[in-house]
């Protein structure tokens, strides 16, 4: 039976390792924003050896590219991007300590287990559902590669951001177990 | 001969691009709510339940549904008794994109080039502009913002005609699978057939204008689109790819002539937030 989990960022093993694929879970605390453009800078920069814009252990990555923010409010719409264009970065990423992604769309093999190895999760927040998402984004600021316009990396504080477990630290898949079980 | 000047462009498309981005149709809301009293995983009915709830909050807090606000494309149905004065056309439109994405708060989500600078135009434009000559004395114009997610799992297919209906069938029915939970879903699935290599994919963008509360006007073409929205949806993806019943809502067929040795197909696939306005001047 799916349960619902609050979880606070950082995140360490113990947080994870409750998480089955179908839980909900509310994240509240600080986690980092990041797409395409800029995992390719981050991962150039772990393999020249050098320094991330911020500490990468325990955290959570949310791949978004949000719209921009009307007046009186810290975000526009903030919904998920797909997840696959991330994979060939995320294994880099994980092994440096990243504990959680948060997007749409399954995940490769390759991330999967990475995911196993690296004890870490991947959540899907619900594509499309941007205004619902942007309502739990309390502050947002651009702390890394602003001339990327949307893709630049924020640190967001989320309260009760919602989102559902699609991979655990055991490997299993609900993009695979759910589509199983209603097929026809 | 109207005679009008392109500067009454830019108010109309800086409009409908921020009304198409902040108001989901009411077809799609329609056909949510339909597909929620048949689902039957409790994950798939949450999703649906949220999705509902986003359209509300988008339209209450005059906010974009999805923060993808697409590429602006812009269908336009141009009188053949209208004389454009005052400047470029379509330099028009791109003007009213600009200003629709600055003063609405959406995404500019365009790169200059595909490969080599991938640099932000920062205005979203240019639109992606497609001008039908029609006759009479207005033009039609409909913004339809594409997200890139659902863009992603779209394909053309030069098949043969020994394939047949069942070919077709197969064909889009498989691609739906192959994209699962990347574009979206519950989405749209707009298919082209026939025309050429370029037309089949415009017929297949262009049925995506039609309401998903109206069947195709061709009752054989409507039997067909029900045929592959039945196997769509037995394909147990669901919502977000996590397993359920709602997968399309809907399936639209546009159809041509073609060459004798051709038959090309193609599928468009559109998110839940088939987004389209349109306005006549």
């Amino acid at each position: 039976m799916p349960k619902t989990v609050k979880l606070q960022t950082p995140l360490s093993d113990a947080d994870v390792s409750v998480l089955e694929i179908g839980d909900t879970v509310l994240i509240t605390g600080t986690i980092y924003t990041g797409r395409d453009a800029a995992h390719k800078r981050l991962v150039e920069l772990l393999e020249a050896g050098r320094e991330l814009p911020f500490d990468i252990k325990g955290q959570v990555i949310y791949y978004v590219g949000p719209a921009p923010a009307p007046p009186g409010k810290p975000i526009g719409s903030a919904g998920p991007t797909t997840s696959y264009r991330m994979d060939p970065y995320a294994p880099v990423l994980l092994d440096a300590g990243l504990k959680c992604m948060v997007g749409k769309g399954p995940r490769g093999p390759e991330v999967i287990k990475s995911m196993i190895k690296n004890k870490a999760v991947y959540l899907v927040a619900i594509g499309g559902a941007a205004v619902v998402v942007a309502k739990s984004i309390k502050k947002a600021e651009v702390i890394a590669y602003e001339d990327l316009g949307t893709e630049a990396i924020r640190k967001l504080e989320v309260e009760d951001f919602p989102c559902i477990v699609a991979n655990d630290i055991s490997g299993k898949d609900i993009y695979q177990e759910g589509v199983k079980r209603y097929k026809k | 001969m109207r005679q009008l000047d392109v500067k009454e462009i830019i108010p109309v498309v800086r409009k409908l691009c921020i009304d198409a981005n902040y108001y989901i149709g009411a077809d799609v809301i329609n056909r949510i709510k339909e597909f929620y009293q048949k689902e039957e995983s409790p994950t798939a009915r949450e999703v649906l339940a949220i999705l509902l709830d986003n359209y509300q909050l988008a339209a209450a807090e005059k906010m974009p549904i999805c923060q993808d606000t697409g590429v602006a494309v812009v269908f336009v149905e141009l009188g053949q008794d209208v004389h454009l004065t005052g400047g470029d056309f379509q330099e028009a439109i791109n003007e009213g994109v600009r200003q629709g994405y600055q003063d609405g708060y959406l995404r500019k989500s365009m790169v200059d080039d595909p490969i080599i600078a991938r640099k932000n135009t920062r205005d979203n434009t240019p639109a992606i502009i497609y001008t039908d000559i029609v006759p009479g004395d207005k033009i039609l114009i409909t913004v339809a913002p594409k997200g890139g997610g659902s863009e992603n799992m779209s394909e053309v297919k030069m098949m043969k005609a020994a394939d047949g209906i069942t070919g077709v069938i197969d064909f889009v029915v498989d691609r739906v699978r192959r994209s699962g939970g990347n574009p979206c879903p519950p989405i749209v699935v707009g298919v082209g057939l026939g025309g050429n290599f370029e037309q089949s994919a415009l017929l297949a963008k262009k049925s995506l204008l039609r309401s998903l509360d109206s069947p195709n006007p061709d009752p054989e073409w409507a039997k067909i689109e029900v045929e592959i929205l039945n196997k769509i949806n037995d394909l147990g993806i669901g919502p977000q790819g996590l397993g359920g019943r709602t997968t399309a809502l809907g399936v639209h067929i546009l159809h041509k002539p073609c060459h004798i040795a051709s038959m090309p197909v193609a599928v468009n696939i559109q998110c839940h937030a088939a987004r389209h306005k349109s306005a006549q001047i």
